[in-house]
């Protein structure tokens, strides 16, 4: 199930303000690719463009050529609600839906596409997707009640339950533990690990030991100033990248020698 | 009045101003502005006893001499910023005392002349064959009712949609012309939307034609401006981070609006709703054109005249027969209820805000 992702030239802007430029990457089936780099170089944005979520702004468009499995991400057929059925997406703030329960936040990628699934299945799918984002425990008592009456960093986890509930087959994961205690963070890690058995994930992390961690590859974005566009500066295995980077810029990153 | 300024300042006086570590001053106590006003209120009295009584000017003047002392003695004893504050409080609260003027006094008179009648036989009874004393409103409150509901069925759907449109998928030329014409609607005078609806119906069904829809076509014309603005307000306020977390989910844009973001607004868009119904159950302008006024009861709003409370309000004070007390009561009675529908509904509006409200705040 889990796709091969193939970026080639891809330049991402708003309006006039062009944010990336210029990436090139390919991200490996059953693979954790950690992307990194400073506060503002586009890394957000580029993971949006991979599920095509960037193009939800007004105003915000994207050339360029991202494929997935063979297609063609942005081609004239493709319908984007079907591609976000595909790549599942967790957001960098928390963002459980206000109106519903905790039961129903996780049954909502099912709910609201009005797939049909009995009540037994769906209670399976929603306890399996709470344990699988570490939040069964602390939620099993009150699965009725709002989910926007938990915790940040539980509603994060909500969140990724939600994410994975729909069975994606690509997962981006946008800084998914900058809330999170290291617990659970160290339970969202062990859940990618066991993710990428079927899923590509794509993770946006500040965090270097959890790049280091995870991920088989990493791609580290930097600008060269404000106002100019993002660049993805290296993309190499990540063992490469924290021990010998290639470029001068990863390693200053990543020893803390930066700006 | 200067010297009675200082002397009822200087009454309260006696704790000598000490200041405190922090090197301000000593509070005053909560009782204090309220002496103070009290004994403006007894300079005011003794004035006006030697001058001649009268209510306005011993409001006015206490007023005036309290927040005079007020601000004077907390110069004093509590130092300029203080008295800043409090002199703005004092002036703050009087604006709002003379924003209430008129609106309890009007309750007042229209509660007393309108408990008259205020019985049984007024909400039984209509004025068919009645001359003198008795008859009542019912048939112009079923009227009131049933065109404010054929109103709110006609606007709601069309302003909701027409704000769906605008913060959802509007953009560029034909959104900003459509705001433009909705802040237009928004003042349209109610008797040209009277004018317009009667204009309409005499097109298609010749001069002289008076139906319930008619009214309701001509109170729509002046919902659904409200409604719009109401409703889009209400939904840009939802967060678009749940609408991201909708499509991220692979839910398309209309399932979104319908299972996301409608919920999520509900109670403000309920709110809205009955505060616009709110707007219009009072008009009468356009009513008197469309739907005039009969002293039958007529439940069918596509069949000839039908009375309402605010015209037959209208009617019964300007041609009350003989003798006038009869039909003059009724009025008041009928202007009465108004008030309380208009009342009743912001109640409702404030219930359903509470009720949908999202359990807990973010
Ligand atoms: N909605 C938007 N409209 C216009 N410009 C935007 C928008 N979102 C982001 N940008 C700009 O695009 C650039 C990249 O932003 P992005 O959010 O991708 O950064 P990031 O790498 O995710 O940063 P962080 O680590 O702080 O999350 C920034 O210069 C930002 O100002
Ligand atoms: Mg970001």
């Amino acid at each position: 199930m889990a796709k091969r992702i193939d970026v080639s030239d891809l330049d991402i802007y708003y309006g006039n303000f062009k944010a990336v430029e210029g990436v090139n990457l390919s991200i490996e089936p059953r693979s954790i690719t950690a992307l990194i780099g400073p506060s503002g170089c586009g890394k957000s944005t580029f993971l949006r463009s991979l599920n095509r979520m960037h193009e939800v702004i007004p105003g915000a468009r994207v050339e360029g050529k991202v494929v997935i499995e063979g297609q063609d991400l942005y081609g004239s057929d493709v319908d984007p609600v079907d591609v976000r059925r595909q790549i599942g997406m967790v957001f960098q703030r928390p963002n459980p839906f206000p109106t519903m329960s905790i039961y129903d936040n996780v049954a909502a990628g099912l709910r609201l596409n009005a797939k049909k699934t009995s009540k037994s299945d769906m209670d399976d799918l929603v306890e399996r997707s709470l344990k699988g984002a570490n939040l069964w425990t602390e939620v099993k008592d009150r699965l009725s009640r709002p989910g926007s009456g938990l915790s940040g960093g539980q509603q994060q986890r909500l969140c990724i339950a939600r994410a994975i509930a729909v069975q994606p087959e690509v997962l981006l994961m946008d800084e998914p533990c900058s809330a999170l205690d290291p617990i659970s963070t160290l339970a969202v890690e062990d859940l990618m690990m066991e993710l990428k058995e079927q899923f590509t994930i794509v993770i946006v992390t500040h965090n270097m030991q959890q790049a280091a961690r995870v991920s088989e590859t990493t791609g580290f974005f930097n600008l060269n100033g404000v106002g100019q566009p993002g660049r993805l500066i290296e993309y190499n295995p990540t063992e490469k990248i924290f021990s010998n980077p290639d470029e001068k810029a990863t390693e200053d990153y990543i020893s803390g020698r930066f700006g | 009045m200067s010297t009675s300024i200082e002397q009822s300042s200087a009454a309260p006086d006696t704790s000598a101003p000490s200041p405190n570590p922090l090197g301000g001053h000593e509070k005053q106590a909560p009782w204090v502005p309220w002496a103070m006003f009290g004994a403006a209120a007894v300079v005011a009295l003794g004035f006006l006893l030697l001058t001649g009584w009268n209510v306005v000017l011993f409001v006015i003047y206490t007023v005036v001499l309290g927040t005079l002392g007020t601000y004077v003695l907390s110069r004093v004893t509590e130092g300029s910023r203080k008295a800043v504050d409090r002199l703005v409080t004092c002036l703050v609260v009087s604006a709002f005392g003379i924003a209430m003027v008129p609106l309890v006094s009007l309750v007042y008179e229209v509660v007393r002349r309108g408990a008259e009648r205020f019985d049984g036989e007024f909400f039984t009874a209509s004025l068919q064959g009645v001359i003198g004393p008795g008859g009542g409103a019912y048939h112009a409150l079923m009227g009131t009712l049933i065109i404010t509901l054929l109103t709110t069925l006609i606007s709601v759907p069309i302003g909701l949609m027409t704000a769906i449109y605008l913060v959802e998928y509007g953009s560029g030329r034909l959104k900003r012309s459509i705001t433009f014409l909705v802040d237009v609607m928004t003042g349209i005078p109610s008797i040209v939307a009277g004018l317009f609806a009667y204009a309409l119906f005499v097109l298609i069904f010749g001069p002289g034609v008076r139906l319930g829809i008619m009214g309701a076509v001509a109170l729509s014309v002046l919902m659904i401006p409200v409604v719009v603005r109401s409703a889009e307000e209400v939904l840009k306020l939802v967060p678009n981070e749940l609408r991201e977390a909708a499509y991220a989910l692979g839910v398309p844009k209309w399932r979104t609006i319908l299972k996301v973001v409608i919920p999520t607004a509900i109670a403000g868009l309920a709110t809205g709703v009955t505060l616009a119904i709110a707007r219009v159950i009072g008009e009468t302008a356009p009513l008197l054109i469309t739907v005039g006024i009969t002293n039958a009861l007529n439940f069918n709003a596509f069949d000839g005249r039908m009375a309402t409370l605010p015209v037959y309000a209208y009617y019964q004070l300007t041609q009350p027969g003989v003798p006038p007390e009869n039909a003059i009561d009724r009025a008041w009675t009928a202007a009465l209820v108004l008030i309380m529908l208009v009342m009743g509904l912001n109640v409702v509006a404030r219930l359903i805000s509470r009720l949908f409200a999202p359990k807990t705040s973010r």
